[in-house]
């Protein structure tokens, strides 16, 4: 779950990480009122996205007056896939340098993993690319936590004069025990600027919570949908469903033969319309999982691929016969059947939808592929 | 650390017994053969499953008998607390099934794994598949057409991919020394190198063949130890066109800033040393070849 810059703020804040005086604005007017308390600031587009700076989102204001036209060219107007529906109005820093901090898990290691740059506010994979050695990369033992020791250490090998070091290195631990505290895959502050007075303070701040994890976080804000339409009304039947631009409707169990089953389609030429996996769910799910395949119009042919060893063919089988039938899409169908309970699969789509299925699933991908085509 | 392979079956708990789930599989794994010694609920101790002698800890459970492994059979937001007791009890061996496990746990798992010398596999994964030994997980071991006795290693991400090739593998007269699920999530508690070096080390074992994912740098790292490899090592990489930032299905299969492609893990799979498949029916002829 990616939390908006200004709801992460809010979180870090709260816990006493240095963050810019703010208000949030929903409309011009409220932007322009911010500005005149705050002074010259920044209108940040709230957007769960990275790269607003990229996409004009982060626009400067030195007056209220632009602050108010800035609010007014963003507040409504779409920033990637999103339309921007409040701003962050943050009052502008003296900014001194910039750092880059963050926490995040570590793949190889599977523990925490700190990063810290002195080339903050730029991006991180580039700057690591172009000069490794500003960036430290130190892998966090869980038993012990980011300890004091370790923390200054790292602070310390910045460079910085003692003053920023001791705030830097108070501030890397309150990262870390946030990191712990919200179940989060990242945290990251960039930059966390020095600024005039000699204080440490996050400009901007990434938070990403572990959707398994969401359910155990009490204090966090409503979470902003992200998806195409069809992947949002999936994601509410808790089905994992992923759009793609082609005209062959997959439908697979499990994660692994799906993709496999969509890599095998793009490999014969022709381009899948979803990932959807059928496996393991009960027998009443098939039909609205058939029901969303369908439901792209760009769908001209569907392409039902079962392995079954955990899962039962026969009764995924049933399952989408009884949703065909419910539904009655007018789409041409290939099946490839194997595995647990195939025999009767097989012998279901024969005498209750009158379809042979394949013998392999080259030949049932080929099969879909034509047909598409011949729509 | 405590070795899966070999001609004696494993002592196995199963963590959640008195569950559906642990119940019906329970049942599948003594009919097959493994030696299911002993079965844990807290509030259930003192009853039995299928014969199996239920306990309400596992320390409980492994006062008088040896437990070679434990299958946790219990939901994610579970799994870490009955992970954490088995690694504590002295289980060397502990399989996770849950998938949606928070991954903070999963990496408290993990630390508690290291801190043990015990070894973890999963989460979210189908588990384990010794043919004509034993199997521990919710892989169907007694099916003949997707498991038989032989001498290749197949370690997988996926269950479902797993028992495709499984299929394949047994239908051109292969057969497997064992299957090991690696499972779907980000973290993981064994990694493809890991099964390498166990398959290198398996004098069973004659060949491996390894199905990956996008996502996560396992498939890179396993490239690496393919220098030091005897054996020779077929591979298949699923999700060759997942576009970026999405996780298709399993949580660890995410490309994410260009990182993780199929393409990359191909690619270092391939200079390492393996025969890389195109596509899934390649993997025999392939192995055939090797």
């Amino acid at each position: 779950m990616f939390v908006e810059e200004a709801d992460a703020k809010k979180l870090i804040a709260a816990a006493g990480f240095p963050v810019p005086a703010s208000e949030i604005a929903h409309t011009p007017a409220q932007a322009l009122a911010a500005a005149q308390r705050l002074g010259p600031v920044m209108v940040k587009a709230q957007v769960p996205t990275g790269k607003r700076g990229k996409g004009g989102g982060i626009v400067a204001a030195d007056t209220p007056a632009q602050a108010e036209a800035a609010a007014t060219t963003l507040i409504g107007s779409r920033l990637g896939d999103f339309t921007i529906e409040r701003v962050l109005v943050e009052a502008k820093a003296k900014i001194v340098q910039e750092l880059y901090a963050a926490v995040t898990i570590d793949p190889s290691g599977g523990t925490p993993l700190l990063i810290l740059s002195t080339e903050g506010g730029m991006d991180i994979e580039e700057v690591h690319a172009s000069s490794p050695e500003s960036v430290q990369m130190i892998p966090i033992p869980l038993s012990t936590g980011l300890t004091f020791t370790n923390a200054a250490m790292a602070a310390t090998a910045t460079g910085l004069a003692a003053p920023i070091v001791r705030q830097l290195t108070d501030q890397l631990i309150q990262l870390y025990d946030l990191f712990r505290h919200y179940d989060a895959q990242l945290l990251e502050i960039n930059p966390l600027a020095v600024v005039g007075d000699g204080s440490l303070v996050a400009l901007d701040c990434k938070l990403v919570i572990d959707d398994n994890a969401v359910f155990r976080q009490t204090d966090l804000p409503p979470e902003r949908p992200i998806g195409t339409p069809l992947e949002l009304a999936a994601k509410e039947q808790d089905f994992l469903f992923v759009e793609l631009g082609g005209d062959v409707g997959v439908l697979a169990n499990g994660a692994g033969l799906t993709m496999s089953t969509m890599d095998l389609v793009t490999a014969h030429g022709g381009a899948p319309a979803n990932f959807l996996e059928v496996g393991g769910m009960a027998y009443k799910r098939a039909t609205p999982a058939l029901a969303l395949v369908l439901q792209n119009p760009r769908v001209k042919s569907l392409l039902v691929n079962l392995c079954g060893a955990y899962a039962r063919t026969d009764v995924i089988a049933e399952g989408l016969i009884a949703g065909w039938k419910e539904l009655k899409p007018d789409l041409p169908v290939a099946f490839c059947i194997h595995g647990t309970g195939e025999e009767r699969a097989q012998e279901l789509v024969r005498t209750e939808l009158g379809i042979e299925p394949h013998e392999t699933m080259d030949d049932a991908v080929r099969a879909a592929i034509q047909m598409a085509a011949n729509q | 650390m405590s070795s899966l392979f070999g001609s004696t079956p494993l002592g196995v708990l199963v963590q959640g017994i008195t569950g559906s789930e642990g119940t019906y599989w329970t049942q599948q794994m003594l009919a097959y053969g493994t030696r299911v010694v002993a079965g844990c609920t807290p509030g259930k101790g003192g009853q039995d499953v299928h014969g199996v002698p239920v306990f309400n800890t596992v320390a409980e459970a492994t006062v008088d008998t040896r437990v070679d492994l434990s299958i946790i059979f219990v939901p994610a937001r579970f799994a870490k607390g009955a992970a954490l007791e088995a690694f504590e009890a002295g289980v060397p061996n502990v399989i996770v099934l849950a998938e949606f496990v928070p991954v903070h746990d999963t990496m408290e798992m993990l630390e508690s794994a290291r801190n043990h010398g015990a070894r973890m596999i999963g989460p979210n994964c189908p588990g384990v598949v010794f043919p004509g030994r034993d199997f521990a997980g919710i892989m169907p071991g007694w099916s003949d057409r997707l498991f038989a006795p032989g001498d290749i290693g197949v370690v997988s991400r996926s269950g479902s991919l797993g028992a495709l090739i499984n299929l394949n593998l047994v239908a051109a007269g292969f057969g497997q020394s064992a299957f090991l699920g690696l499972g779907g999530d980000p973290i993981v508690g064994t990694t493809f190198k890991q099964a390498l070096e166990l398959f290198d080390a398996d004098p069973s074992t004659q060949a491996v063949v390894l199905l990956g994912e996008v996502g996560g740098p396992m498939e890179e790292e396993a490239a690496e130890f393919l220098a030091t490899m005897t054996k020779p090592v077929v591979a298949f990489i699923a999700g060759q066109n997942a576009p970026e930032g999405k996780k298709m299905g399993h949580a660890g299969a995410m490309v994410s800033g260009g990182k993780g492609t199929a393409q990359s893990k191909m690619d270092a799979l391939r200079a390492g040393g393996a025969k890389v498949a195109r596509v899934p029916s390649e993997i025999v002829e392939l192995l055939r070849e090797a």
